[in-house]
C-alpha cells in the first residue's frame, strides 16, 4: 500500500505530527529506561550489579541496600499465583470454547473479562478485610493440620496464620490473573479449524479427547504465550498485594510469612527515603523490575505473534 | 470396566473439572463485587461527596476533594493522553501501513499497555516531581496519560485498519489530500471504534492508584491547585484501609464501590458500542 501524495503542506505537517506521536512509545520506553538508569546510577556504583541482586541487606539506618530479599519476594508470590491461576484459567477457557451451551458463552466471557477489569486497589482492599481474615481463621489452619503436618511440606507451613502473609497475598494475584490467561487461552482455542476438530469427533473421540488431541496442541503457542503475559502482569503488580503482604525484608521458607516484593517496596518507601543512596537503591529496584517485566512481556508476545502468523498462513 | 467406558469417565471427570473451574472463577468475581457492594452501600450518604475530610473521631466527613481531585487529574491525564494516541494510532494504520516501523511501534505498544504501573511513578518522580521539588497534580496528570498512550494507540490502529480502503480510494478519487481523507472519512468510519478504546483506556486509569504515590501524592485539603498535590480517590482509599479507624475503612469500601461503578459502567459501554457499530456486518 503506498498512499504517498505528500505534495500537499497542510499533509506534510499533519503526517509529521501523527509520526511525532507515535514515536512518543519510542521515546518513553528508551527515557524509562535512560532516567532510571541515571537516578539509580549512585547505587549501581556502591553495590554494584551482581552484589545487589544477592545480598540480603535491607538497612537504611547503615545504608546498606540489597534486592535480594525483594527479588525473592517477587518471584515466589509470582510463581504461587501461576500455580494457582493457570489451571482455572486454562478450565475455563476450555469450558467458555467446548462445553458451555451457547447461550452461556457471551455472559461467561463478559463476566470473565469484568473481572479483569476491577482495578487492583480493590482486589487489595477486598483481600485486606474480607480474604485475610478468612485465610488466618480457617484456610491456613486447617492447611496446617493436614498437608502441614508431612515432613519437608511441614517448613511452608511454619509459623501462626496471621493472614497477612505470602500464601494470601499469592491468592489474590492468582485470582487476579486468571481473567488475562484465560481470556488469551479462550481467544487461542477459538482459532482451533472446527474441520479438524470434526474430523475427530467423527473417529469417534469423546469432548475431552477432542480438548487433549486435537484443541490444546493446536493452540499450545497461543496458551503458552497467555501465561508468559500473566506471568509479566504478576510481576509488575503492585496495589494488590500491597495490602497483605506485610514489608518484610527477609527470606522465610514458610508461606506464612510476610515478605517484601519489588513494587511493595517501592510503594511503601518511595515518599520515606530519606538519604540518596537510599533513593537510589529503590530507583536501581524499579529498573529491574522495568527490565524484567520488559523482557518477560516480550516472551510473551514473540510466542503470541507466532501463534498468530500460525493460522494467517 | 471396559475401555469404552473408562473413555466416557474419563471425558465425564475431565469436562466436570473445567465446569468447576469455570464455576471458581464466576465464584470470586461474585464475591468481591457482592462485597464491595455490601460494604460500599452501607457507607455511602450524601456527606461523602459534598463535605472534606476531618480528623477521626469527628462525624461526618467526607471525601468531597478525593472525587473532584480524582476527575481533575483523570482529565488531564485524558486530554494529554488521547490526543497523542488518537494521532500515534494513525501514523502506523496510515502513513506508515505496512512498513517496518509501524510493525515495531505496535508491538513495543503491546509490551507497555502491561508494564508495571509503579515504574511509570517512579519515572516521573524523576523527571517532573524531584526537579520542581514538590509533588503536583500535573505529574500524576503526566503518568496517568503515559499509561493511556499505548491503550489508545493500538485501538485506534486496530480501528481505523477496519476501515475499507475502497472507501479512502473513493475520496482519494475526488481529489482530496491524505490529511483530509483521514479527518473527514477515516475518523468518521472508525469513530465509534475509536469512542471505545477512549473510553476503555479512561476506564484503565482510573482505577490506577500506584503511579499516583508519589507523583499527584495525597492532600487532606479541597485543592484544584494542579501544581500543588491533589487528593486521588484511589491513594486515600489506599491510606485509609491501611489507616486504624473503622470510619476510615467505611469511606474507602464507599470510595471503591463508586470507582469500581464507573470503571465497569465504562467497559460495559465500551463493550456495547462495540456491538452495536460492529456486529451488524
Amino acid at each position: 500500500m503506498a498512499i504517498s501524495l505528500k505534495k500537499n503542506p497542510v499533509d506534510m505537517i499533519f503526517s509529521f505530527i501523527t509520526a511525532v506521536a507515535s514515536l512518543s512509545v519510542l521515546i518513553l520506553i528508551a527515557g524509562i529506561l535512560y532516567v532510571l538508569f541515571l537516578e539509580s546510577s549512585l547505587a549501581i556504583k556502591k553495590f554494584g550489579v551482581l552484589q545487589f541482586i544477592a545480598s540480603t541487606d535491607w538497612d537504611p539506618v547503615k545504608r546498606l541496600f540489597g534486592a535480594a530479599t525483594n527479588l525473592y519476594g517477587t518471584a515466589i508470590t509470582t510463581m504461587l499465583s501461576l500455580l494457582i491461576a493457570i489451571p482455572v484459567a486454562i478450565g475455563i477457557a476450555i469450558f467458555v470454547t467446548e462445553i458451555a451451551p451457547n447461550f452461556l458463552k457471551g455472559p461467561i466471557g463478559i463476566a470473565i473479562e469484568l473481572l479483569a477489569a476491577i482495578p487492583s486497589i480493590i482486589y487489595g482492599m477486598w483481600g485486606l478485610f474480607t480474604l485475610a481474615p478468612i485465610m488466618s481463621n480457617y484456610i491456613e489452619p486447617a492447611l496446617k493440620s493436614t498437608i502441614g503436618k508431612l515432613p519437608l511440606i511441614s517448613i511452608l507451613f511454619a509459623g501462626t496464620p496471621l493472614g497477612i502473609d505470602i500464601l494470601t497475598a499469592s491468592t489474590i494475584l492468582g485470582i487476579m490473573i486468571i481473567p488475562f490467561t484465560a481470556s488469551v487461552s479462550r481467544d487461542s482455542f477459538n482459532l482451533t479449524p472446527s474441520v479438524v476438530k470434526e474430523s475427530a469427533y467423527a473417529l469417534g473421540a469423546t469432548k475431552w479427547e477432542v480438548v487433549k488431541s486435537v484443541v490444546l496442541p493446536y493452540s499450545k503457542l497461543g496458551v503458552f504465550g497467555g501465561i508468559v503475559l500473566s506471568l509479566g502482569r504478576a510481576l509488575g503488580e503492585t496495589m494488590a498485594v500491597a495490602f497483605v503482604l506485610g514489608n518484610n525484608h527477609q527470606i522465610t521458607t514458610s508461606l506464612l510469612d510476610a515478605a517484601a516484593t519489588i513494587t511493595v517496596t517501592l510503594a511503601n518507601e518511595f515518599t520515606e527515603a530519606d538519604t540518596d543512596i537510599y533513593l537510589s537503591s529503590l530507583f536501581y529496584l524499579a529498573l529491574l523490575l522495568f527490565v524484567m517485566s520488559f523482557i518477560t512481556l516480550s516472551i510473551a508476545k514473540f510466542f503470541l505473534i507466532r501463534a498468530e502468523r500460525k493460522f494467517s498462513r | 470396566m471396559s475401555r469404552e467406558n473408562l473413555r466416557k469417565m474419563e471425558n465425564f471427570i475431565a469436562l466436570a473439572l473445567c465446569t468447576l473451574a469455570a464455576m471458581f472463577g464466576l465464584f470470586w468475581l461474585i464475591f468481591i463485587l457482592g462485597d464491595v457492594l455490601r460494604h460500599g452501600i452501607s457507607a455511602l450518604n450524601i456527606s461523602l461527596f459534598v463535605n472534606d475530610p476531618v480528623p477521626p473521631g469527628i462525624e461526618g466527613g467526607g471525601l468531597r476533594n478525593a472525587f473532584v481531585g480524582h476527575l481533575l487529574i483523570t482529565s488531564c491525564a485524558t486530554l494529554i493522553g488521547v490526543p497523542i494516541g488518537v494521532l500515534g494510532g494513525t501514523f502506523l494504520a496510515e502513513y506508515a501501513r505496512g512498513r517496518k516501523i509501524a510493525r515495531a511501534i505496535s508491538v513495543l505498544s503491546d509490551i507497555m499497555v502491561s508494564i508495571p504501573s509503579i515504574v511509570v511513578g517512579a519515572f516521573i518522580y524523576a523527571v517532573i516531581v524531584k526537579p520542581f521539588g514538590h509533588f503536583s497534580g500535573w505529574a500524576g496528570a503526566v503518568a496517568l496519560a503515559i499509561i493511556m498512550i499505548p491503550v489508545v494507540l493500538r485501538t485506534t490502529e486496530d480501528m481505523l485498519s477496519l476501515v475499507p480502503l475502497t472507501l479512502r480510494e473513493a475520496a482519494f478519487a475526488l481529489g482530496a489530500p491524505y490529511y483530509k481523507v483521514i479527518i473527514q472519512i477515516v475518523y468518521r468510519g472508525a469513530a465509534a471504534g475509536i469512542l471505545t478504546g477512549i473510553l476503555l483506556s479512561i476506564g484503565r486509569v482510573v482505577g490506577e492508584t500506584a503511579p499516583l504515590l508519589f507523583t499527584s501524592f495525597n492532600n487532606s485539603f479541597f485543592s484544584v491547585n494542579m501544581n500543588g498535590p491533589v487528593s486521588s480517590l484511589t491513594v486515600t482509599v489506599f491510606q485509609y484501609a491501611m489507616g486504624p479507624y473503622d470510619t476510615w475503612h467505611a469511606q474507602a469500601w464507599a470510595a471503591s464501590l463508586m470507582i469500581t461503578i464507573f470503571i465497569l459502567l465504562l467497559t460495559i459501554l465500551g463493550r456495547l458500542i462495540l456491538k452495536w457499530r460492529y456486529s451488524k456486518r
